[in-house]
């Protein structure tokens, strides 16, 4: 469907180089690297059919073949046509994810850190009203914990607040 | 035949459980909650709720997996008519048409149509299951390892290359997927295969998170991304919610078409309701008796294709119980429900949990029985879910999206895979790669790797096994086949716009 954007039409621009496709092209071939160069320590102690480093080739292989076919993707210009993208929400939710699992990892609890996700991604889709995302957020999470911790008696981390209740 | 009968009559006296029927009721009540929510397939919802469905046990959260499904499903359509941001391809077709109806103030017919027609659609196809089911695990007890094996070939080849739009993108998601499967300790061998010394990469990767962050945090950062382009607009559902005579004359025939699209082309190992919903559309255009409506609000064009995408929903669920064999991301994600206990669908669930199986099953009835009487009316509040600010429903589905990780398993590492997943998600939104076969890939690799394998320890190492079983090589002919067609169609077609 939206292939077809880049064949036909008379008033199309001239076919360019997609730069895009180039570098997914090139981290295909790269990951392939990665497998065979894993699949290079395992032992093959199978004594008849496949050992455990078969399939890594054979993924490997494929993995090749289509770094081969999305390169030529990307100089024939045949990628979809593409909107133009702002970066600055991405970058937003991408902190509120990084806060969200340095929160965790430090032992912030649960309720800090998706607060600080919520508080980000609301910000993200364009809210400036940080105090009272922070607000909603925090109960939110609360009222998420107590729901999850007492009903479904699941454990989700603890930090501070959470021993408070 | 008889003994259909008498398998469903238990798996009914398992699913009127009083227990049971309340796990249908939070299902069905959840999926819809959830599926209704822009931007949210059914797949994403029933990956959102399997955390919830964590400490029941394994037939009541089957059962509420069920609900969730058909609500997803249901909870689709309504976002697709009322802000005409389908969830998920399978629900273009209805949101080019109901969109329009609900503009011309006719949301409420529309809504009807739609959940009469997949009431209509999912208990046909249901009684189609039931009964196809029994047949085909007759057949599949047959397999053998090399068998299995072209099996998984042939779902592959078709989920990644012979529907989507190039299959080289297909192939290349589906190669990706391949790879995260590969992640963990070898299962024959014991030893690790891409875990670069990582403890926790030792089990592998969770499908879970796989699809939790490709579905849910790749969605919102492509939503977040082109968020200056696009501006939702909530239709309100004026008049009445009731279909007049006229509707119920205009809607009848093109459910039943529809469902007979989507059932028999779910059914194949090849996924998609894309095809049946569309074939539905295109043939509702050309029988209508009112072709000047058909881009202006035809109910026709919304009864088909939601009737045909219910249909073939329910039909993706006779590969998966009877073969094991997810052939859409919403398969994939109730295959890794089953595995969460443990359970592997495939003719030994019939014949060992057959209380499990024939629950589920009669549980789809009961769930399509609930939708109708829930859905209409309440669908004012589904409504108002709808009109929650993006802001805080992104905000909320995240928070949502990252809980089921912090529940499961609260490490760095599998929260940093996670968010890496939304990333993955997002630029293979952005880029325009399909996001199904990573999915089907992180589950069908490890197990078509094993299957393989032990076909060849049988065969003392021999490759011909795969050709000497007459279903094995049909079967690898088959994948072939679909593998080059595209091509082959694609050569055919480009001769064809150089004919013009």
């Amino acid at each position: 469907m939206t292939g077809d954007h880049a064949s036909g039409g008379p008033a199309q621009p001239p076919r360019r180089v997609d730069r895009a496709g180039i570098i997914i092209a090139a981290l295909l071939a790269g990951l392939a690297v990665v497998l065979v160069w894993d699949a290079r320590g395992l032992q093959s102690t199978a004594m008849y059919g496949m050992g455990p480093e078969a399939m890594p080739v054979v993924i490997a292989c494929g993995l090749a073949l289509l770094a081969i076919g999305n390169f030529i993707d990307a100089l024939r210009g045949n990628l979809p046509a593409r909107e133009s993208a702002d970066p600055v929400p991405v970058i937003l939710i991408l902190v509120g994810l990084a806060l969200l699992i340095a929160i965790i990892g430090f032992g912030g609890g649960f309720i800090l850190a998706t607060s600080a996700l919520f508080v980000t991604t609301s910000a993200a889709f364009g809210r400036r009203a940080i105090l009272v995302d922070s607000i909603i957020a925090l109960v939110m999470s609360t009222l998420i914990y107590l729901a999850f911790d007492r009903l479904l008696t699941l454990s989700l981390p603890t930090g501070p607040l959470e021993r408070l209740l | 035949m008889m003994d259909t009968f008498a398998a469903l009559a238990h798996g009914m006296a398992v699913a009127v459980q009083p227990m049971n029927l309340l796990y249908a009721l939070i299902g069905v009540f959840l999926g819809t909650a959830v599926g209704v929510l822009p931007g949210i397939g059914p797949a994403l919802t029933v990956a959102l709720l399997l955390p919830v469905t964590y400490k029941l046990d394994p037939g009541g959260s089957l059962i509420m997996f069920a609900g969730i499904y058909y609500g997803g499903m249901y909870g689709g359509s309504t976002t697709a008519i009322l802000i005409n941001t389908p969830g998920e391809s399978a629900s273009m077709a209805t949101a080019l048409e109901g969109n329009k109806m609900a503009k011309a103030g006719r949301g409420g017919p529309a809504l009807a149509t739609s959940a009469i027609g997949s009431f209509v659609a999912g208990t046909i196809a249901t009684i189609g299951l039931a009964f196809l089911a029994p047949w085909l695990v007759d057949f599949a007890v047959r397999f053998g390892p090399e068998d299995y094996f072209a099996l998984m070939c042939v779902a592959f080849v078709t989920v990644s290359a012979t529907f989507g739009d190039s299959p080289i993108r297909g192939l290349t998601s589906l190669f990706i997927g391949l790879t995260l499967g590969l992640v963990g300790i070898d299962k024959l061998t014991g030893q690790a295969r891409l875990a670069f010394g990582v403890p926790e990469l030792l089990d592998g990767v969770e499908v879970t998170t796989l699809a939790v962050g490709l579905f849910a945090l790749g969605e919102a950062l492509y939503v977040a991304s082109r968020r200056h382009h696009t501006e939702e607009k909530l239709e309100p559902v004026r008049g009445s919610l009731w279909m007049t005579k006229e509707d119920w004359k205009r809607s009848w025939k093109p459910w039943l078409r529809g469902t007979m699209f989507g059932f028999p082309i779910g059914a194949l190992p090849a996924g998609g309701a894309e095809i049946p919903t569309f074939l539905s559309y295109s043939t509702e255009k050309r029988l209508t008796k009112y072709p000047e409506e058909f881009g202006k609000g035809a109910i026709e064009g919304v009864a088909g294709p939601e009737a045909a995408n219910n249909a073939s929903a329910a039909g993706t669920l006779v590969p998966l119980l009877t073969l094991g064999l997810p052939t859409s991301a919403t398969a994939a994600m109730m295959l890794a429900g089953f595995q969460q206990y443990g359970l592997n669908p495939g003719p030994l669930l019939f014949a060992e949990r057959p209380d499990l199986v024939w629950g589920l099953i009669a549980s789809l009835f009961i769930a399509n029985c609930m939708l109708l009487v829930l859905n209409l009316p309440l669908v004012g509040l589904w409504v108002r879910l709808l009109a929650i600010p993006q802001p805080w429903l992104y905000a909320g589905i995240l928070v949502f999206a990252t809980m089921g990780t912090i529940a499961a398993k609260p490490s760095v590492v599998e929260l940093s895979m996670l968010a890496g997943f939304g990333v993955l998600g997002f630029l293979m939104r952005r880029f325009d790669f399909p996001i199904a076969p990573v999915v089907v890939g992180l589950i069908l690799g490890p197990i078509a790797e094993s299957q393989l394998r032990r076909a060849l320890a049988i065969s003392l190492g021999d490759p011909m096994t795969l050709l000497q079983s007459p279903i094995s090589a049909t079967l690898l002919g088959l994948a072939l086949v679909a593998l080059l067609a595209p091509f082959v169609l694609k050569g055919m077609g480009r001769f064809k716009a150089n004919e013009d």
